[in-house]
């Protein structure tokens, strides 16, 4: 049990990185981008085709990374340029990859079998277990990211994005073209989709191309779940630093609760059901819980002011 | 200078639900007018500000600003000329976002932005100063987010924000309409106020007559997609209520009153 937590966490810490990524266009945007799925299964089809192909794994991740930023600027193309609604523009993209994918691995699946990866070298290095190792790398990088994207929204560009979800008239009235901030916003989000798609792909020794199915779903758990965390936290953590490490540490958490849950005996194939369960609950508790109160409220003859 | 010539604009040409929204508006605004803009509904005083403001494409005609023709312009490429406020306040500012945060996002209006800091230390010396001349207290509630503001306050510091930069020209669309009167009485004194003190030229689209005959050097009527009457200095002064429903009568030849209008 503990070696499958531990697991758990490292997977989570890793998943965390395409977390972020959603994070960007779900919560900043305003877009659910439904590209993720299939950006995620790109990263790890280019990162396990490259270290099969003797590539330094460090360099198979960085392309997997540019792999899903190309993914993310094809989804931006669709919706900034040619107008297709985001969701739509995403399932275009998504679609359009699973045969992508499939053509860069030239299989449904790509083992690294004894290929180098950072996790290996990782492990040899500092003589940790393989578990431990990828949580180390997995934190390193995670921090990194939440370092640069914390920089990137405090500047002018990233400013204007935040601005671009919150009010798209007000910052075109600024003089911001809205088409190129969401190009922004969907490449870096994809990028980061890609690179944890690699991360994961050199952590398992594999890549599948049905590795990203759902990625969105788990994506939208974890930042509801990092979402409670954070509320729950004594001091309420919603700063902006904060949010960025919730969804990280929602997305552990939705992994800790998957390999209980799996450890108590349920299939794994409900697992998606399982996730998209908790993902509609919690977008709807608020809208239930509001439409109650409305009703509660009404008083016949207004009795409520005497 | 502003200076329209023949701008004509037709929304779902073709089809069952065309409208004409403006069918050849010229017109001169000299540095510093003042105008404000009455009309029935549906005479296009909206849509004059937004073709100015570049939110839809010309069907004919030219816009120039200061010389240069900004006709064929992008709405983000006029900006840099513009400061707009619109009717409803929750348009003009972003709610999850901190006031220093908007006023900083305002202060770049038509500027290159880069990787600098979107808010810079100098900036948040300066902003409550501006903000305390709202005289709405929100120089102490700079890192507040804006969503939490009333309306009122939201659309002073919208005003605030369009004319942060000198705009060449400001756009106010009916920008008191969906306060209440003590409000927007309020937000009316401020925007006469920044206005003469900058000199900035203005172009108001307002539904309340007395306030489009007390406010400004010049005012227009507009009806049908055009302009119908351009009156200014003195003679403009001495306009009361009466004279321009019997102007407009006069002129179009049907009323320009609506109850909203009467009764504001």
């Amino acid at each position: 049990m503990g070696g499958a937590l531990l697991g758990a966490v490292s997977q989570g810490i890793l998943w965390g990185i395409m977390v972020l990524g959603v994070f960007i266009t779900y919560k900043l945007l305003d877009i659910a981008d439904l590209t993720v799925d299939g950006s995620f299964a790109l990263g790890g089809s280019v990162c396990a085709v490259l270290v099969v192909a003797g590539v330094d794994p460090l360099i198979a991740i960085v392309a997997a990374m540019l792999a899903g930023m190309v993914a993310g600027a094809v989804t931006g193309f669709l919706h900034t340029v040619l107008e297709i609604p985001a969701i739509l523009a995403g399932i275009l993209t998504q679609i359009a990859l699973w045969s992508i994918n499939l053509r860069i691995m030239g299989k449904s699946n790509t083992p690294l079998l004894q290929s180098d990866t950072i996790f290996s070298r990782m492990t040899e290095m500092t003589g940790l277990s393989a578990n431990v190792a990828s949580i180390v790398v997995g934190l390193i990088v995670a921090v990194a990211i939440i370092a640069a994207l914390y920089w990137f929204f405090g500047t002018e560009i990233g400013s204007a994005l935040r601005a671009t979800g919150n009010n798209e008239d007000m910052i075109r009235a600024l003089g911001v073209s809205t088409a190129k901030t969401k190009m922004i916003a969907l490449m870096l989000a994809n990028a980061l989709v890609g690179l944890s798609g690699g991360l994961i792909c050199q952590s398992q020794k594999y890549a599948d191309i049905g590795m990203g199915t759902g990625a969105i779903v788990i994506g939208l758990a974890a930042i509801v779940i990092g979402e409670v965390l954070g509320r729950l936290t004594p001091g309420k953590l919603v700063g902006f630093k904060s949010r960025l490490v919730s969804a990280v540490a929602g997305s552990v958490v939705y992994f800790l609760i998957r390999a209980v849950v799996l450890q108590m005996g349920m299939n794994a194939n409900d697992m998606k059901l399982l996730s998209a369960v908790i993902v509609a609950l919690a977008l709807c508790v608020p809208v239930v819980w509001e439409k109650y109160k409305l009703r509660a409220h009404y008083t016949k003859g207004g009795e409520a002011d005497a | 200078m502003l200076k329209l010539s023949h701008v004509k604009k037709t929304f779902n040409a073709g089809t069952v639900t065309e409208k004409r929204a403006l069918t050849g508006v010229d017109l001169t605004l000299a540095d510093g007018d003042f105008v404000t803009v009455i009309g029935g509904n549906g005479a296009g005083k909206s849509t004059l500000l937004n073709m100015i403001a570049g939110v839809y494409p010309l069907d004919s005609g030219t816009i120039e600003l200061d010389g240069v023709d900004i006709s064929r312009l992008s709405e983000p490429r006029r900006a840099k000329y513009l400061g707009r406020v619109f009717q409803d306040p929750m348009r003009g500012t972003a709610a999850d976002m901190q006031i220093d945060e908007n006023l900083a996002l305002a202060r770049r209006r038509g500027k290159r932005r880069g990787l600098a800091w979107g808010i810079t230390k100098q900036e948040k010396d300066e902003y409550p100063e501006l903000l305390a001349r709202l005289g709405l207290g929100l120089e102490k509630r700079m890192t507040a987010k804006v969503g939490l503001l009333s309306g009122g306050q939201r659309q002073a510091l919208t005003l605030l924000m369009a004319t942060l930069t000198d705009p060449k020209l400001l756009l106010l669309d009916e920008h008191t309409a969906a306060l209440d009167p003590k409000t927007a009485a309020k937000v009316l004194d401020l925007t006469e106020q920044i206005v003469a003190e900058r000199g900035l030229t203005t172009l108001m689209v307002t539904h309340n007559m007395n306030d489009a005959i007390r406010l400004g050097n010049r005012l227009i009527m507009m009806c049908d997609g055009r302009v119908i009457y351009d009156v200014a200095g003195e003679e403009k002064k001495r306009l009361t209520v009466p004279d321009l429903l019997r102007k407009f009568e006069e002129v179009s030849g049907g009323e320009l009153a609506n109850d909203r209008m009467l009764l504001s």
